[in-house]
């Protein structure tokens, strides 16, 4: 049984905050499919399509029958710990830091043997479910947790090291004047964050839920617009240091394309609110965050951009806006290559329509903003790195997988 | 007028015989600006962004980008902001008198009715009742309506509620009133716009816009430190930025007053 995670000390001035390392990153570029695996939160192994035996680590022959037809499917999660064994003096810089290290061979029900990270809980002889998850270093590592719950599972020190959970962390959300900031704002307190500093632009306007966000314990308003770079950096100068989590919860939704807009006003505001409002917030805020990586429980651990689906395929009745959300896409893999060596996890959550004032015509099924900030949460808590909300999101993620041309068709309507 | 005039003007400036009143706020990112339905285009707030600071972008230099719409912050109304004024000559910033932007004030204290009342009205009467005591307000005069509204913070500045902003401004008879019977050369305010936050609401709506722009007169706003000026004898300097077929502009507005 785990000893539940401390709220942090403050710390020590006199100490030097250590500085993050990153465990071993090599892979074949056939591995990668774990990693794909991972960054959505599914157990995918190779299976040889000739014999249908499973297949681990990556491989380009089928150990059982050599054939080349081996491809990542959905994988039966559940194993059983044969061996254990724990690295007391690693070499490498990450591990040694962090030893001891438990590590473990499990045998996979669907027929693999297993090298994987262990769960505290974890016993030999005793059932596991296995899943992956990305490392410090954006890497997929196996990892084996007991089968069932155990008491203050998710405050295993291992299992922490993959994921980015709220508790006792400090989270930004950076517009709080949204209805999805404000769920997020609950959600995330919910979940155990110690902070969560709120972001209002032009404080002088009013705004529904206003009142929500005053007042409350632990909820701290701050002056915010991030599509002004001043306004970034004089937040950053104050909280920079004490934003572990940050969710960017910038929403400018604008109806229209190019045909039946007139000039280029309305595409700035897209720029500037999404695109400019994302690079000043990274250039404010990135830099602390990783290198703060590794500074103990309240470690900085995650940037949560919320997407729209249509930042992969045009969807020409909100065309400008697509277009504004596929560079603000472009940019997180950007952001997420430069936070990766401080072992700062950047998540996009991917939704449809959202059930707000700009999709008002919008024919349902819509994304509930409660339904967001929930899967913000458990993005956080799992490590994931791509999340699909609500039904649109998820089937044009499959359609845009089958057929990217019939998506582009299926969308122009 | 004897170029010696001039240069007594100079030196009363240089000695403080005649003060020289800045009647501007800071031009910020943060300063509110003007507030219409989403579906509208919308004025883009001030935006700083620094080209190099005595560093790897420029060593020696501090420089920054500015954008704005051209209503943000202290700033003029040309006649062709307002389709009354659509048509008339000279009717932009670039291509107005340069006479116009020189132009003695008379300012009307309403500090304790608009204190009392966010949605206070300038009427006739109350003009009427000002004359009384100053004189005639002198065509080719500037109107400055000071209400205190620039010492607000800025939530009470812009004072919005679900019902739109509350701030206060002129009722429509005496901005007709003003223009063709005064013929003033502008109206002046503290708020943002010339006219009251629910001015939308009156016959014609927007009547300060309508009335000014559709006589070829001119409109400030966001102005600050009314307070300091006389009831009458100040000189208002308001020369807009030279743009382009420009409805408006930012500016430096100065009064010069005499300190006796």
């Amino acid at each position: 049984m785990i000893d539940p995670v401390q709220p942090p000390r403050r710390k020590n001035p006199l100490l030097r905050t250590r500085l993050p390392a990153s465990p071993p990153r090599p892979r074949s570029r056939t591995s990668h499919g774990f990693t794909r695996a991972a960054a959505e939160g599914r157990f995918m192994l190779q299976r040889c399509e000739a014999c249908g035996a499973f297949a681990y680590p990556a491989r380009e022959a089928c150990p059982a029958c050599l054939s080349a037809g081996l491809s990542f499917v959905d994988a039966p999660r559940r194993g059983v710990l044969l061996a254990e064994t724990t690295a007391r003096v690693p070499s490498d810089v990450y591990f040694r830091e962090r030893a001891p290290w438990r590590i473990g061979l499990v045998k996979m029900d669907c027929g693999p043997t297993m090298v994987a990270h262990l769960h505290a809980d974890c016993v030999e002889g005793a059932p596991v479910v296995m899943s992956f998850q990305l490392d410090k270093s954006g890497q997929a590592v196996a990892f084996a947790r007991p089968e069932g719950g155990t008491p203050n599972m998710a405050d295993d020190r291992q299992w922490r090291e993959m994921t980015a959970d709220p508790k006792f962390r400090r989270v930004l959300v950076t517009n709080g004047r949204s209805v999805i900031g404000q769920e997020a704002v609950a959600a995330l307190k919910a979940a155990g964050a110690k902070t969560v500093f709120v972001g209002v632009a032009e404080p002088w306007r009013p705004f529904a839920g206003e009142q929500l966000l005053h007042g409350q314990q632990g909820i701290e308003v701050v002056t915010l617009d991030a599509s002004d770079e001043k306004s970034a950096a004089d937040l950053a100068a104050d909280i920079g240091g004490k934003v572990d989590i940050l969710v960017n919860t910038t929403e400018y939704v604008r109806p229209g394309g190019l045909l039946d807009r007139r000039g280029t006003s309305i595409a700035r505001d897209e720029i500037d609110q999404a695109y400019l409002g994302f690079i000043n917030l990274a250039q404010a805020f990135g830099p602390a965050m990783r290198m703060r990586g590794a500074d103990g429980i309240n470690s900085s651990a995650a940037w949560v951009n919320i997407l729209s689906v249509h930042a992969l395929v045009n969807w020409p009745a909100f065309g400008a806006y697509s277009a504004s959300q596929a560079a603000c896409l472009s940019l997180s893999h950007c952001l997420r290559a430069e936070l990766r060596p401080g072992g700062v996890k950047v998540m996009n959550l991917f939704t449809g329509p959202v059930d707000t004032e700009w999709f008002q015509t919008v024919p349902p099924p819509k994304v509930a903003p409660r339904a967001v900030a929930q899967a913000i949460v458990s993005a956080l808590r799992g490590g994931l790195e791509e999340i699909y909300v609500g039904d649109v999101a998820e089937e044009i993620r499959q359609r845009l997988a089958a057929n990217p041309k019939a998506l582009e068709r299926e969308l122009d309507k | 007028m004897q170029s010696k005039n001039l240069l007594e003007l100079a030196g009363a400036i240089s000695s403080g015989a005649v003060r020289v009143v800045d009647l501007t706020f800071t031009l910020s990112p943060d300063f509110p600006v003007i507030v219409l339905p989403p579906e509208f285009g919308q004025a883009a707030p001030v935006r700083i962004q620094e080209i190099s600071r005595y560093d790897g972008r420029g060593p020696a230099w501090y420089w920054n980008n500015v954008t704005f719409g051209e209503h943000t912050g202290t700033h003029f109304d040309a006649p062709i902001h307002w389709f009354t004024g659509k048509d008339l000559p000279n009717n932009s910033v670039d291509s107005m008198p340069a006479k116009d932007m020189i132009a003695p004030a008379c300012v009307i204290d309403c500090s304790a009715g608009a204190a009392q009342d966010p949605d206070f009205l300038l009427t006739v009467p109350l003009v009427e009742a000002w004359e009384a005591k100053h004189g005639r307000i002198p065509e080719r005069h500037w109107v400055l309506l000071r209400t205190d509204w620039s010492k607000k913070g800025w939530r009470d500045y812009s004072n919005l509620r679900d019902d739109g902003a509350h701030t206060p401004g002129p009722n429509p008879a005496v901005m007709k009133w003003l223009v063709e019977e005064r013929g003033i050369i502008g109206f002046g305010t503290e708020t943002i716009g010339t006219d009251a936050g629910q001015a939308g609401h009156f016959e014609p709506p927007y009547p300060a816009h309508h009335f000014l722009h559709g006589a070829g007169r001119y409109g400030l706003q966001c102005l600050c430190n009314l307070d300091q000026l006389p009831a009458t004898g100040a000189v208002i300097v308001a020369s807009p930025l030279k743009i382009q077929n420009g409805s408006g502009s930012p500016l430096r507005v100065i009064a010069l007053v005499s300190a006796n």
